[in-house]
């Protein structure tokens, strides 16, 4: 298996080529491997929800206290720029690898061009979520803690219930950090590569680093790539999951129920702005999720 | 790096008889084989050790892929094995498809043409010295371009499609095949197909690795040429640092039809200043409706090079593409 490919330069050096091909078949591989195990685990032992309660009581109490039947999830711009993102690794994914494959199309202008799109719409990510919040996607001690002790009752242990989570559980964090250090791998190396070939905006030059700098940068991006193979197949397995359904119908309308929301999190690290409060006119019916300033407040 | 010349490395050589045989052999053994035909470039590639394959499939020895035959369209079909000599002298050729048989005449020498067939012209491999030489290049799966450097020697190197690699198509007849709107006949073990001969030759936007779209398991068995440009009037022109066993600096193709003294119908190719041979469709809309004569010579010429991005030492390719194409459209003589 070739983990790395090397090349000869004119001097007679061994310099790094890149990322051996063949990792994108482990890549693949492992993905299947998770999807396959996670998948005979949850046969085996159907979800639970952590610390089942009485629902019906705590629904009851909570609409008492003004909790909407819908609750705002995925306010409309991250939802738009999930799915365009979701378009661009789609279209970054098939122009990187179906050459790779021996599918023959003109794939370089399409690839830089859509890792364009991928870098715009970074930046709009992160503008927008530093207007919503940063810390909902942080990592507490609480989620440590609760990974730990699930992990625990997992291997048949005595630990506590884990409690319920805020607005996103750990796995959805890990997943969006991992997201993130594989996606500023693949766009900082991307927008480097560039350099190397003409753009309507500049002319090539490939001598900006030397061979062997060179050989790191496509390896980062060649790692960063193919671990993105891994980790979308694992997102598109659970997005397809029907316990997860109404997690990826909130990515498409926007809201969860009241009963989801109550059921999967804790309302006092995820607090939604009760009915009462809402302002008169359309912003009423779909109230805003304070998420964000709740898990600051704790 | 090649370090060893005239002697080749060790491969297993096979020889089928049939083109079955010969498809199921590269079908087993996949990337590791490679399609000897004439042996002029495999042979280069083996003695310099830089192309190392472990199976050599021998198809000389299959007759199904020699001679040319008439179709039942009026065209012809011209097995891959075909020498060029052959296709050079051949009546039928000569009669209806000149433009093949100049541009077969033009390739290299007479003893190369004897050997050296119309299937390994149209699949060979560029002559970049840098890649022939052995280093590691894009072309050859690394990172660099050395032809592309500051001090590069790339005088024999691209004008246009320039994506990383810089390196050149070297064959003469595949702008004549353009012209003729030949179909290159592809068999594997999942059966045949028929690729346009514009489409058979690929930049290194789609594989920088490779020239034509033939991958591994792939045999080109013939090329079938339709009547639809038979009897035309043909135009064929090759530039090269010396007029035998030389490679184009630039060469042209193309085939009109002319009544009533003005262009009715025309396709016009040109090779050497691409990673594949261009045809050039934008210059013949311009042309069609307009007398083929100096003027109309002089515009296609203009037409022909927008675009072009010379690197540092092929500039001269410029003018020299620009007055080829004039020449075609407007004819040498004149």
């Amino acid at each position: 298996m070739e983990i790395l490919r090397w090349e000869r330069n004119p001097w007679g050096q061994q310099v790094v080529a890149g990322l051996g091909w063949d990792m994108l078949y482990v890549a693949a591989a492992a993905g299947l491997v998770f999807v396959v195990a996670d998948a005979l685990y949850r046969w085996r032992r159907p979800t639970r929800i952590n610390g089942e309660e009485d629902l019906a009581r705590l629904m009851a109490a909570e609409a008492a206290r003004g909790v909407p039947e819908r609750v705002v999830r995925h306010p409309l711009a991250s939802r738009i720029f999930h799915w365009a993102m979701a378009a661009t690794m789609f279209a970054l994914l098939v122009t990187a690898f179906l050459p790779i494959l021996g599918v023959q199309f003109s794939w370089v202008t399409a690839h830089w061009s859509a890792g364009l799109v991928l870098t715009g719409l970074v930046l709009f990510h992160i503008v927008h979520s530093a207007f919503m919040g940063l810390r909902t996607m942080w990592i507490t001690r609480r989620d440590i803690q609760d990974a730990y002790n699930s992990v625990r009752r997992l291997l048949g242990k005595e630990a506590p219930v884990p409690g319920k989570p805020g607005k996103y559980p750990l796995e959805n964090k890990l997943f969006h950090h991992a997201t993130s250090l594989f996606g500023l791998g693949v766009i900082g190396t991307g927008l480097l590569m560039m350099v190397r070939v003409d753009t309507p905006f500049w002319v090539r030059n490939p001598y900006l680093l030397p061979d062997a700098t060179w050989g790191v940068i496509y390896v980062i991006h060649g790692a960063s790539a193919v671990a993105f193979v891994t980790m979308i197949m694992a997102h598109i397995y659970f997005a397809a999951r029907p316990e997860k359904r109404w997690i990826t119908w909130s990515m498409i309308r926007g809201w969860i129920s009241r009963a989801h929301y109550l059921a999967h999190h804790d309302p006092e690290l995820w607090r939604v702005v009760p009915d009462g409060r809402r302002a008169a006119g359309r912003r009423s019916e779909s109230p805003v999720s304070r998420g964000g300033q709740a898990e600051a407040q704790r | 790096m090649s370090v060893i010349r005239d002697v080749m490395p060790d491969f297993d050589l096979l020889q089928p008889a049939t083109i079955d045989d010969a498809v199921q052999l590269l079908a087993r053994h996949g990337r590791d084989a490679w399609v000897l035909a004439g042996g002029l470039d495999s042979l280069d590639w083996f003695k310099d050790r830089v192309k190392r394959p472990r199976v050599v499939v021998d198809v000389s020895g299959i007759p199904e892929l020699r001679g040319v035959r008439r179709t039942s369209d009026g065209g012809l079909e011209i097995g891959a094995m075909t020498t060029l000599t052959e296709v050079a002298t051949h009546p039928d050729i000569l009669e209806r498809y000149r433009v093949l048989a100049d541009a077969a005449r033009k390739v290299a020498s007479p003893q190369i043409r004897n050997q050296g067939t119309i299937g390994g012209n149209v699949s060979q491999d560029t002559r970049c010295h840098y890649y022939r030489g052995g280093l590691d290049c894009y072309r050859a799966g690394g990172n660099t371009c050395y032809a592309d450097t500051p001090a590069g020697q790339n005088r024999e190197h691209c004008l246009f499609g320039a994506d990383r690699c810089v390196a050149v198509n070297p064959s003469d007849t595949a702008p004549a095949l353009i012209v003729l709107d030949a179909r290159m006949v592809i068999r594997n073990a999942r059966g045949e197909r028929e690729v346009p001969a514009e489409e058979y030759f690929i930049g290194p936007s789609v594989d920088i690795t490779r020239m034509t779209v033939l991958q591994p398991g792939d045999l080109l068995v013939s090329i079938r040429i339709p009547p639809t440009w038979a009897g035309a009037r043909f135009y064929f022109e090759k530039v090269a640092d010396r007029n035998a066993w030389d490679f184009p600096l630039v060469n042209v193709a193309s085939a009109m039809f002319v009544r009533g003294g003005v262009i009715e119908g025309i396709r016009l190719a040109v090779n050497g200043v691409a990673a594949r041979p261009m045809r050039l469709t934008g210059v013949e809309e311009s042309v069609v409706g307009e007398p083929p004569n100096e003027d109309t010579g002089e515009l296609a010429g203009q037409l022909a090079i927008w675009g072009a991005r010379p690197l540092n030492y092929n500039h001269f390719k410029v003018p020299l593409m620009k007055n080829l194409v004039k020449r075609a459209i407007r004819g040498g003589e004149t």
